[in-house]
């Protein structure tokens, strides 16, 4: 055999590598890119504005930071995550960058696990400074910590499993729809799985064939609904150790699912 | 064994809302390039070319036929490792700076860690590029861009590589260049398959070309041969209008620049013609055979019938 046959052996077999320089660029795109810092510091202005409400609510100041603080946090993440998770692969076959990429030993579903994993990461570098901004509001309007504090880091943890849902339902989108349908279906499908908690009592409530399709979309639809403990954890509501678990099975699982819908696609597409 | 093979490999795409109407992009091709040579491929915008690559490397698949490289089929992950790639107008990550593009691609290409800077210094160099490596894409000419991609389809050494539209976007001393960086990857032993709209730089560089139009390859032919072949014809060169009456006399068309005179005349009106010049007591520059060009094969194959092909 010849001399290059070798590294051509490596490169079909270490995948894990292959999948963390797509993770790592993916990073290192959303992290140059001036959108995302916009984006954080308009969060990070509303976390402060929290403040300033919790100066004018008399007796509820830590619930109404806590409130807005969390509230500023997911809803600006899940911004992020829809604006640059609708682009992850749209991007790259407009602009041609997936033929160099895929004329490289990457199969397609580790570029696409490769561009998950990147979301996900810039996701979580980005919530941790946006918590750390959020909890100095907090320590500057309540002057110190209390141990129900630590179940605000059980909601921002959900936050994040938000996040990961989110990203892999706009990955699925976008490796198949242009990014303005992949951002407009996200959107409505995150919008719908806020309320998916009404939806499912409103499904136990139908009968016959309504019953049965409302009880199907119910459950299709993604439960944000059940990671959304802010309000509970602003009243200092511990949050049981059964929901983390219950809920990270939930999002890992939805995400997985997504993810390989993404990579089911994407592996019979013609890249045109 | 053959760089490529391919047996009847064809594309067509449902076009349509319902897709239920169908354009053939690439009729069935068969094709065989050896390893070690510099193969052309010809045709107009739309013929097909950039199909066949993509065909090639696995991004589009295709609805009948087969197509094989280095022994391998084209989606094998171990093929890639061995293959270099330079789509047509490539646009890269922005973002990134040149040597951080080429250390990726690197990477992807599992050239070890401990070598990646040493290859993507020694690419940026081969290219051209020496000195630009920290700059982002993002603020790179069309030209440099160009230079970028070609460093990205050979950091990883490959022995194979295909380039799509290599010299466009470049000026003529990056045409240049690029012609010598093809040249030295077919003394290395690797084999090149370049798309091109530009006859010259084909006729310079390959050792075969293949003519493709409307998705239909219309002839392959050894580019020497084909321009090797004689038409009968010689182009006489002179100095001083005193010959030009009893060159009109013999029907030759001449065509001067300043005391430079020029005609192309057939090869039984050579004697005479010569005899002419001699007696008009001017100076006869040069007397040349004319040959067949590369541009004369690829307009008599572009406007061939089907059954002409087939023949």
């Amino acid at each position: 055999m010849s001399s290059a046959a070798a590294p051509a052996v490596t490169a079909a077999s270490a995948s894990p590598a292959r999948i963390g320089y797509i993770a790592f660029n993916t990073f290192r795109e959303a992290v140059r890119d001036r959108v995302l810092y916009n984006l954080i510091a308009f969060a990070l202005l509303l976390v402060g504005a929290a403040l300033l409400f919790g100066q004018i609510s008399i007796g509820i100041e830590r619930i109404v930071v806590v409130n807005l603080g969390l509230t500023a946090v997911s809803l600006f993440g899940t911004v992020i995550a829809i604006l640059i998770g609708i682009g992850l692969v749209s991007k790259e076959i407009d602009k041609r960058t997936l033929y160099t990429v895929l004329a490289r030993p990457v199969r397609r579903w580790e570029f696409i696990a490769g561009k998950f994993f990147g979301l996900v990461g810039t996701l979580v570098v980005n919530t941790l400074f946006m918590a750390v901004g959020f909890f100095a509001a907090l320590l500057y309007q309540t002057h110190h910590f209390e141990h129900a504090d630590l179940y605000l880091l059980a909601a921002l943890y959900f936050i994040v499993l938000q996040f990961i849902v989110v990203t892999a339902v706009a990955l699925l989108f976008s490796s198949f729809s242009t990014p303005l349908e992949s951002a407009v279906f996200t959107f409505v499908l995150f919008l719908i799985g806020t309320f998916a908690e009404d939806l499912r009592a409103f499904a136990a409530m139908a009968h016959g064939v309504s019953h049965w399709v409302t009880t199907g979309l119910a459950y299709l639809i993604p439960n944000f609904a059940a990671l959304n403990v802010i309000s509970s954890v602003a009243h200092d509501q511990p949050v049981a150790g059964t929901l983390i678990a219950y809920n990270t099975a939930y999002a890992l699982l939805y995400a997985a699912a997504a993810v390989s819908g993404a990579i089911l696609i994407f592996e019979y597409r013609n890249l045109k | 064994m053959a760089a490529i093979e391919t047996v009847a490999l064809e594309k067509t795409y449902g076009v349509g809302f319902w897709r239920k109407k169908s354009r053939c992009a690439l009729r069935p091709l068969t094709l065989s390039v050896p390893e070690g040579e510099v193969f052309g491929y010809l045709g107009p915008n739309g013929a097909g070319k950039t199909t066949t690559l993509k065909l090639l490397m696995g991004l589009v698949f295709p609805t009948g036929g087969t197509a094989r490289i280095l022994g391998l089929d084209v989606q094998d992950p171990r093929l890639k490792a061995q293959i270099g790639f330079l789509p047509e107008q490539p646009y890269f990550y922005d973002y990134l700076t040149a040597s951080e593009l080429l250390n990726y691609y690197a990477a992807l290409s599992a050239v070890p860690a401990r070598e990646r800077s040493r290859r993507v210094a020694a690419v940026l160099d081969r290219v051209g590029l020496t000195g630009a490596g920290g700059v982002q894409l993002r603020k790179y000419s069309k030209g440099m861009l160009q230079r970028a991609g070609i460093a990205q389809a050979i950091i990883h050494d490959p022995k194979l590589v295909f380039l799509d539209e290599p010299m466009s976007g470049l000026d003529p001393v990056g045409r240049r260049e690029v012609r010598d960086l093809i040249e030295s990857l077919k003394h290395e032993g690797k084999t090149v398959f370049f798309s091109t709209h530009i006859l010259s730089d084909a006729e310079a560089l390959c050792d075969r070309v293949a003519v493709l139009n409307h998705g239909e390859l219309r002839g392959v032919g050894v580019v020497a041969d084909l321009t090797s072949h004689i038409k009968g014809q010689v182009e006489v060169i002179w100095q001083g209008a005193a010959a030009l009456g009893a060159m009109a006399a013999l029907g030759c068309e001449c065509h001067a620049t300043g005391d430079t005179v020029r005609a192309v005349i057939s090869e039984h009106q050579l004697d005479a013609a010569i005899d002419a010049i001699r007696r008009a007591r001017v100076r006869l520059v040069s007397v040349t055979p004319v040959r067949a060009s590369l541009e004369e094969y690829f307009i008599e194959r572009l406007s061939s019938t089907t059954a002409e092909v087939a023949r």
